[in-house]
């Protein structure tokens, strides 16, 4: 018995089913865009309406070169990435205050709920009047959908501590701020990670939601604009960049949980 | 005067539906440098009595005393506790948890990792200093807690059965060192356990209690001739024995009269 032999095969097997896994993840991505391209020529779909790969590809080259999916694309990503950011950290102070004063969270309690029970998006219209349509109002319409949700999750994240790790704090006579530095908030970094994870997805629908409304830049002013003028090519390009873009964002976010859990 | 005295402790624990009475009228003293047991059967509120003596919440009457001075209001009185598990802080590294006290007291951070390694070689560990917990066994981990608790210099150490999670072999280890360490540094100790013979072989006195509501039922003093022995030796003397009987039939008679 060669147990560094076994140790290769073995290897060689997880090796093995790794890229039959990529292998099937590329065919379906292969076949689902030919199989649109062959609808589409054969007019098994109305081409008006669900447009074809080669027509995209076509469109999407165009708007590279005429830099207008860079301007549009470049406004969207620093809306949602502020949007996000600004979410999840407001979020996590709110969170903060909340565990500083008991009463206070008991106070708010209800109001937590019905806020984030009630469709944020539905606040779109009277943040476009408070804060112009621009920029702003796009980027509080991201942050605003997370926010709530955020404040929930990690102040839940904050109360389930293990008390003992207070009570070891507490008998070196640790203020209420030493407590929360030094126990809570470490102890609540994997919780507020995947809060970060599903903030990526809210993000997005938030600043799309606001540049339907604004309608002046973006992906969703794109969108938008390709449905009035009946122009699905334009609007199935966005979405497949909006598509990659949330991706690569939730695969950074990934790495930075990867990141943080190894240094613990 | 003693070095702790309480004096006229009752707790009372009150829920929306229920007021339960922890402790009634508890009255005792502990001279410095004693080690002391508080033994009885469950719900004789001992653990509500330490987390008194730790200053941890205020008795709903009476007062505790250190050197004169009230452990509730006197933030500033150092108090080491030491619970059933070690709760070491999983994201910090040993040299990180032995030196949490002396960072929450703003000190010199290079002094407290010569305290932190110094410490770490008395409670008998390699240098581990730049390990994570998860690294370490139960009993490693049980003496990194002991080494955390007695970097801050308390006056007074509360073990709340820090040796009743771990096993057998490093229970024994473990209260041998405990028992040397505090006689070397001349420490009050206070310790709740289940274990009769752990308090024998480590106490010089044995605080009784009994349940519903926790009275101090009884005091025992330890014979010289065990007290002078380490807890492992302790445990093979004869007159160990005779006190683990008496301990045994007073705790077994206080739990015939509950259920009576």
């Amino acid at each position: 018995m060669n147990i560094n032999k076994l140790h290769e095969e073995f290897k060689a097997n997880l090796r093995k089913e790794q890229r039959w896994v990529r292998f099937y993840q590329l065919l379906i991505l292969v076949s689902f865009f030919v199989l649109w391209e062959v609808a589409s020529a054969l007019r098994w779909i109305d081409q008006l309406i669900f447009s074809s790969p080669s027509k995209i590809i076509q469109l999407f080259v165009e708007k590279i070169a005429d830099y207008s999916l860079f301007y549009h694309s470049s406004y969207t990503l620093f809306e949602t990435v502020l949007g996000f950011l600004l979410g999840t950290l407001v979020g996590t102070i709110l969170a903060a205050i909340l565990w500083w004063s008991p009463f206070l969270s008991k106070v708010l309690d209800p109001y937590l709920v019905v806020l984030n029970s009630m469709p944020k998006v539905a606040l779109g219209p009277i943040l476009i009047v408070a804060l112009g349509p621009g920029m702003s109002s796009i980027i509080t319409m991201g942050a605003l959908i997370s926010v709530i949700i955020s404040t929930i999750v990690i102040y839940t994240a904050f109360r389930t501590v293990d008390s003992n790790y207070l009570k070891v704090l507490q008998t070196f006579n640790a203020s209420r701020f030493q407590m929360f530095k030094e126990a809570i908030l470490p102890a609540s970094f994997p919780t507020i990670i995947s809060t970060l994870k599903v903030n990526v997805g809210l993000a997005w629908v938030g600043v799309i939601v606001g540049e339907f409304l604004v309608s002046s830049q973006g992906l969703g002013y794109l969108i938008i604009y390709g449905f009035q003028v009946f122009n699905f090519n334009l609007v199935l390009m966005s979405l497949l960049v909006i598509a990659i873009f949330a991706t690569i964002m939730y695969q950074l976010v990934e790495l930075l949980e990867k990141k943080l859990i190894k240094s613990e | 005067m003693s070095f702790l005295t309480v004096s006229k402790v009752h707790h009372t624990y009150f829920s929306s539906k229920t007021a339960t009475e922890a402790l009634q009228d508890i009255n005792l003293t502990i001279e410095k440098g004693e080690f002391v047991s508080f033994i009885g059967p469950s719900g004789c509120g001992k653990t509500t009595l330490l987390s008194i003596l730790a200053g941890l919440f205020q008795p709903t009457a009476g007062e505790v005393l250190i050197e004169e001075q009230d452990v509730f209001t006197n933030a500033d009185l150092s108090i080491g506790y030491m619970l059933q598990q070690d709760y070491l802080f999983p994201w910090k590294n040993i040299e990180e948890n032995v030196t949490l006290g002396l960072k929450l007291l703003n000190k010199n951070q290079e002094e407290s990792s010569k305290v932190a390694s110094n410490l770490l070689k008395d409670v008998g560990l390699p240098p581990v200093e730049k390990k994570y917990p998860r690294e370490l066994s139960g009993g490693m981990r049980q003496r990194v807690a002991l080494a955390r608790t007695l970097a801050v210099d308390p006056k007074i150490l509360l073990l709340d059965e820090p040796f009743s999670a771990l096993d057998y072999q490093s229970k024994l280890k473990l209260e041998d060192l405990v028992h040397k360490l505090m006689k070397e540094y001349g420490k009050t100790a206070v310790l709740v356990t289940h274990d009769i013979g752990e308090a024998i072989a480590m106490s010089d006195r044995i605080f009784l209690f009994s349940a519903r509501p926790g009275r101090l039922h009884q005091t025992f003093v330890v014979p010289e001739e065990v007290r002078r022995l380490t807890p492992f030796e302790a445990r093979a003397n004869p007159s160990y024995s005779s006190l683990f009987q008496t301990i045994w039939k007073e705790l077994e008679s206080l739990e015939h009269q509950q259920t009576s």
